[in-house]
């Protein structure tokens, strides 16, 4: 294959690992280095990390139990309106996240259409809670699991299922045992893609859940705030932020070369 | 009355004004309280507006590019349009954010004529950079207290946001109108039981406008601009905050006449006019 390589496509590639490169160049050029560990160590920056890994992963627990079984739907069944179904679906990922937010309040707000009523019943309140943010990531980030786990299923060989029906499997027992084994790569690589949109979500969250350091500041609201105030805490935040992300990409990327 | 009317249309296009309060601007009016230090950036105002305004109809032309605090959007529109209006030749530039982001794009050299500040502070770095020569104070602003319409959680005072049942909100401490919220509450000697620490002013007004929040601390100026969805407090004599604006030309502008021509113009008497109808008082 080395032999084939068409050479136009080397500079342009050149071009764009650059243009990606750059940025976070400068990032670690401004890096303030001799400082980093006692600024990491700060509470906002613990309660920050802690409150963002937890609520990503919750976010993705939600996105596998919801987000698989609408992929299947997606690719497997032809339910009329079905186009309908996956471009709402995959609307969170066009729209500005911080109009997603302000959705979700005027949904789950507590004048919302349906927190509201469930509010005024209950007394309980999605918004200004950790739960709040999970309800945001969740909105953001789950399509990227849903479109990732659709073209899994629809490149997977259906012939196993029919084999596991002919062989007298219950349809539930074919999806559990069959379907969803046989869609694990893209499972797993739409569940990493889902986490790490979490991880960096903050329009939807800032919108929706507020801000309240240790309940809803996730990490890209305190790098947003500490901008404002100290550019040294900023990007040693964001350096922090990076180094999860990348501890999340770098298997992915690997999967992705290994699939 | 026009303020009336955009009032309205604020109230009714709620999602838009949260679309707009996303696009990161801190609209907060960025005030920082008048302290000690902003006194030698004031001394210059007077006898600038003067000698100024008495040229309005110098022979200026071509665009002037204002960088305002998101804070004067409402205002600085009606602004320049009156100073456009009064100098045909000259077509006004606006570009709005938070003080503290215009600060940054005119030291990374954003070809800027005038800064208006919604504080002290970024001026004063800008005239230390040499990037601004010498500042005037051009409105004031104060802290109101902001509940929805009908005041749901029965809010009085600066006492009821210690109250734990409450849903309050504030501006983030890392700026401005959270710091100068938080003078309030010292001096009111409440610690308040906050909810959520809102990165601007106008993400604090749009929550509270919803009636997602029960109570919070903004200007009184964002409180006019939200019209009819929110209701303002005044705080207790005793427990007032206020927080002056700046304005200053800016040495690497392109056109620094009319940009000294739009300075006399926002000092002068028509000027000052037109911001005390958006509810900003002299300085």
């Amino acid at each position: 294959m080395r032999g084939r390589t068409p050479w136009v496509v080397v500079p342009l590639a050149a071009v764009g690992v650059a243009y990606v490169a750059l940025p976070f160049a400068a990032l670690l050029q401004r890096a303030p280095w001799t400082s980093l560990l006692d600024e990491v160590r700060r509470p906002v920056v613990t309660d920050a990390l802690q409150l963002s890994v937890t609520t990503a992963l919750a976010a993705t627990a939600f996105s596998l139990v919801i987000g698989i079984p609408l992929a299947w739907v997606l690719a497997r069944t032809s339910i009329p309106g079905r186009s309908s179904v996956r471009a709402l679906v995959t609307l969170p990922m066009v729209l500005p996240p911080v109009v997603g937010g302000a959705a979700l309040l005027f949904a789950f707000g507590r004048r919302g259409l349906l927190g509201g009523p469930v509010y005024d019943t209950t007394g309980l309140l999605l918004p200004f809670s950790a739960w709040g943010v999970v309800a945001a990531n969740t909105f953001v980030a789950m399509p990227f699991l849903v479109l990732t786990v659709e073209s899994g299923l629809r490149a997977a060989d259906t012939r196993y299922e029919d084999a596991a029906a002919t062989l007298g499997a219950s349809r539930w027992t074919i999806f559990r045992r069959v379907t969803v084994p046989n869609a694990a790569p893209s499972i797993i690589t739409g569940a990493l893609l889902c986490w790490a949109r979490a991880l960096g979500e903050f329009g939807a969250t800032v919108t929706f859940a507020g801000n309240l350091q240790g309940r809803t500041q996730t990490m890209p609201l305190a790098v947003f705030l500490a901008l404002e105030s100290d550019r040294d805490a900023a990007i040693a935040l964001s350096l922090v932020l990076i180094a999860v992300s990348l501890a999340v990409l770098v298997p992915l990327r690997d999967r992705w070369l290994a699939g | 009355m026009k303020l009336h009317a955009r009032a309205r249309a604020l109230a009714a296009a709620w999602a838009l004004a949260a679309v707009l309060t996303a696009c990161g601007s801190d609209a907060d009016g960025d005030g920082e309280r008048a302290a000690a230090g902003t006194d030698e950036v004031t001394t210059a105002s007077t006898a600038q507006g003067g000698t100024r305004a008495a040229a309005p109809d110098a022979a200026i032309e071509g665009t002037v590019t204002v960088f305002a605090a998101a804070s004067l959007t409402d205002a600085f529109e009606e602004v320049a349009a009156a100073f456009e209006a009064g100098n045909r030749e000259v077509t006004v530039e606006l570009s709005f954010a938070s003080s503290s982001t215009l600060r940054e794009q005119i030291l990374a050299g954003a070809p800027a004529d005038v800064f208006a500040s919604a504080n002290q502070s970024n001026v004063e770095e800008l005239v230390e950079a040499g990037a601004a020569t010498g500042a005037a104070d051009f409105v004031e602003n104060e802290l109101q207290i902001v509940v929805p319409a009908g005041n749901p959680g029965a809010v009085k005072g600066l006492a009821d946001l210690a109250d734990d049942d409450l849903l309050v909100g504030l501006c983030a401490q890392e700026v401005p109108c959270g710091q100068l919220g938080r003078e309030a509450l010292a001096k009111a000697g409440v610690t308040p039981s906050i909810d959520t620490d809102e990165p601007d002013v106008r993400s604090l007004l749009t929550k509270v406008g919803a009636g997602e929040l029960d109570v919070g601390l903004v200007y009184r100026t964002d409180v006019l601009a939200a019209g009819e969805a929110v209701e303002g407090i005044d705080l207790a004599p005793d427990q007032e905050v206020t927080t002056t604006y700046p304005i200053t030309t800016l040495t690497d502008g392109g056109n620094p006449e009319a940009g000294a021509a739009f300075v006399a113009f926002v000092l002068s008497a028509r000027g000052q006019e037109i911001l005390a109808s958006y509810g900003f008082d002299p300085p």
